[in-house]
């Protein structure tokens, strides 16, 4: 599998506290990975440090062997990589529909137009609730909506790479289940790369092809998904084993 | 009821001023979160440069683009001077002190507004300076039986149309769809491609070019102009964008227009020398009953 996005030796410090401490991680073509683990323990500064709107101190982040350290932050979505926040981050007082037309902003290839409104449809197949919604501002949306929009708005963008943060965060069950199922849809539909960080490890684990968990900065386990769901250490401290991922 | 009329007649020209002055205090807060005191200042030297270049080689644009063509030049000669300048105020004060917070911001903008209020007395003098009478249209007419000036007319026409514009481009494009969201999180704005960098300096210069065409516009309406006029001018734009919601761009331009009748108003039927005690009257009120303005920063919160 070809590697896609190749993070090597990542260290990210918050003043004098170390968030990450040398971690790589890689994700391939048509890829899955999830990063699990605690709060605190790195997940979203990865991420961020990513998309680079985050300074990182050491190490070096690769798209398809591209150097990202060499390209503006803004520049990255029109490079392919969608990145869809922590807490969803909608622009509360923009619509449903002037949200998604941002995600598209990056991206050169596609102005306002025709192209524009068939990703659109596309978006509204993947998650209906959004046509209906479209002129409504998105700060009234619920959280569950918020969460698709969101993802949504990362997707109209047709990102060779996407990065997911928490998509299950403080949502119902039933909502999380059709977001792992759109999840699902678009890796093996359109073939998008997903990074996936959650606390939910069963879910995650249950899409993705490879896993990293995460300890106060440091790859504490990594292995094939399948692998980690039967590891004693990951089942015990993850995968409701204890009261940690409740 | 002639009386009433005038006065609102007037109450709307000075009120477009306020308006237009506003809208770039209420941008550049919207994006920013920065008063930007020296703005007043920045209306002021537009004034100066339309007038610089009306009487420069003795009326030679007014001469050969006719009034109202000299008109329009001045104004657009203060618009991208303006714009200019408050790219470079950006520049200059701003910008190197976005570290340091929004204190050291406000003071910065401060010694900006003094900087600017010197520069301008050290270039142009410390006396009043006055638009030429030759330079300025002013036939007047009367309009459904209402006595009117045609400069009058166009100076409303214009900022009308001005302030129509800037709504349009703020509410409808995407390129102001992406201002909005720059102001809402930056972060997240440039996860969408936004270049920040590209919506500040519209911003700086918009903003300010927007106060140079009503510092021409108030020169030719008022003919007299100062140095310091743009402290005062500055604080009564700052009133209106508190009364219509700052951040807000419709309600910067009803704060404006509002403000603009009243002290008018005020001024025509209880008294011309209290107008600017008035004003500021208003300023504490709204602070008081309704700090948000009359329109608030628009929020879409969860009931």
């Amino acid at each position: 599998m070809a590697t896609v996005l190749a993070i090597k030796n990542l260290v990210v410090n918050y003043g004098a506290v170390e968030a990450l401490k040398g971690v790589d991680v890689e994700l391939g073509e048509h890829d899955i990975v999830a990063v699990l683990g605690a709060n605190g323990a790195g997940k979203t500064t990865l991420l961020k440090s990513i998309s680079r709107i985050q300074s990182i101190k050491r190490g070096s982040i690769a798209l398809k062997g591209l150097d990202l350290a060499t390209v503006p932050a803004f520049r990255l979505a029109g490079l392919g990589i969608a990145h869809v926040p922590e807490g969803r981050h909608v622009f509360a007082t923009l619509t449903t529909e002037e949200n998604l037309n941002l995600g598209a902003y990056g991206v050169r290839s596609m102005p306002a137009g025709k192209e524009l409104e068939k990703t659109k449809e596309w978006i509204f197949s993947l998650f209906p609730i959004l046509k209906e919604r479209r002129k409504q501002l998105a700060g009234t949306l619920s959280g569950g909506e918020q969460q698709m929009l969101a993802i949504g708005r990362g997707l109209i963008s047709k990102p060779h790479v996407l990065l997911l943060d928490e998509p299950s965060l403080g949502l119902a069950p039933i909502i999380v289940q059709g977001i792992f199922r759109v999840i699902r849809q678009i890796h093996e539909e359109e073939g998008v790369s997903i990074l996936l960080v959650e606390q939910n490890a069963r879910k995650a684990l249950g899409v993705a092809r490879y896993g990293y968990i995460l300890e106060l900065g440091k790859i504490a386990i990594e292995g094939d998904a399948s692998d980690l769901k039967n590891d004693e250490r990951v089942r015990a401290a993850y995968l409701g084993g204890s009261k940690v991922n409740c | 009821m002639a009386t009433f009329f005038e006065q609102l007649i007037n109450g709307l020209t000075i009120g477009s001023f306020y308006a237009l002055v506003a809208l770039g205090y209420s941008m550049v807060f919207g994006v920013m979160k920065l008063i930007n005191f020296a703005h007043g200042d920045l209306f002021a030297l537009g004034s100066y440069l339309g007038y610089t270049l009306l009487i420069a080689s003795s009326s030679w644009v007014t001469v050969h683009f006719g009034l109202w063509g000299g008109m329009a030049i001045a104004m657009l000669f203060a618009f991208s001077g303006i714009g200019l300048a408050g790219v470079l105020m950006e520049r200059v004060a701003y910008r190197p002190v976005y570290p340091a917070g929004r204190l050291s911001l406000v003071v910065s903008a401060l010694g900006m507004s003094i900087f600017l209020q010197n520069g301008i007395m050290a270039i142009w003098g410390a006396r009043p300076q006055a638009y030429p009478a030759a330079v300025v249209p002013s036939t007047r007419f009367s309009l459904l039986g209402l006595p009117v000036t045609s400069l009058q007319v166009v100076i409303l026409l214009i900022s009308f149309t001005l302030m129509l514009a800037i709504w349009f481009i703020v509410e409808k494009t995407t390129f102001g769809a992406a201002i909005r969201a720059t102001a809402l999180d930056r972060s997240t704005a440039t996860l969408m491609g936004i270049d920040v960098r590209v919506v500040i300096f519209f911003i700086f210069a918009l903003g300010p070019a927007l106060g140079g065409i009503a510092g021409v516009m108030n020169g030719m309406y008022y003919r007299a102009i100062s140095f310091n006029m743009g402290w005062t001018y500055g604080l009564k734009a700052f009133t209106a964008t508190i009364l219509g919601g700052i951040g807000n761009i419709p309600g910067a331009m009803i704060g404006g227009l509002l403000l603009g009748l009243m002290e008018s108003l005020f001024a025509g039927y209880v008294s011309g020398a209290w107008k600017d005690v008035f004003v500021f009257f208003i300023l504490i009120v709204v602070l008081i009953w309704r700090p948000t303005g009359l329109l608030g920063e628009k929020t879409a919160e969860k009931v």
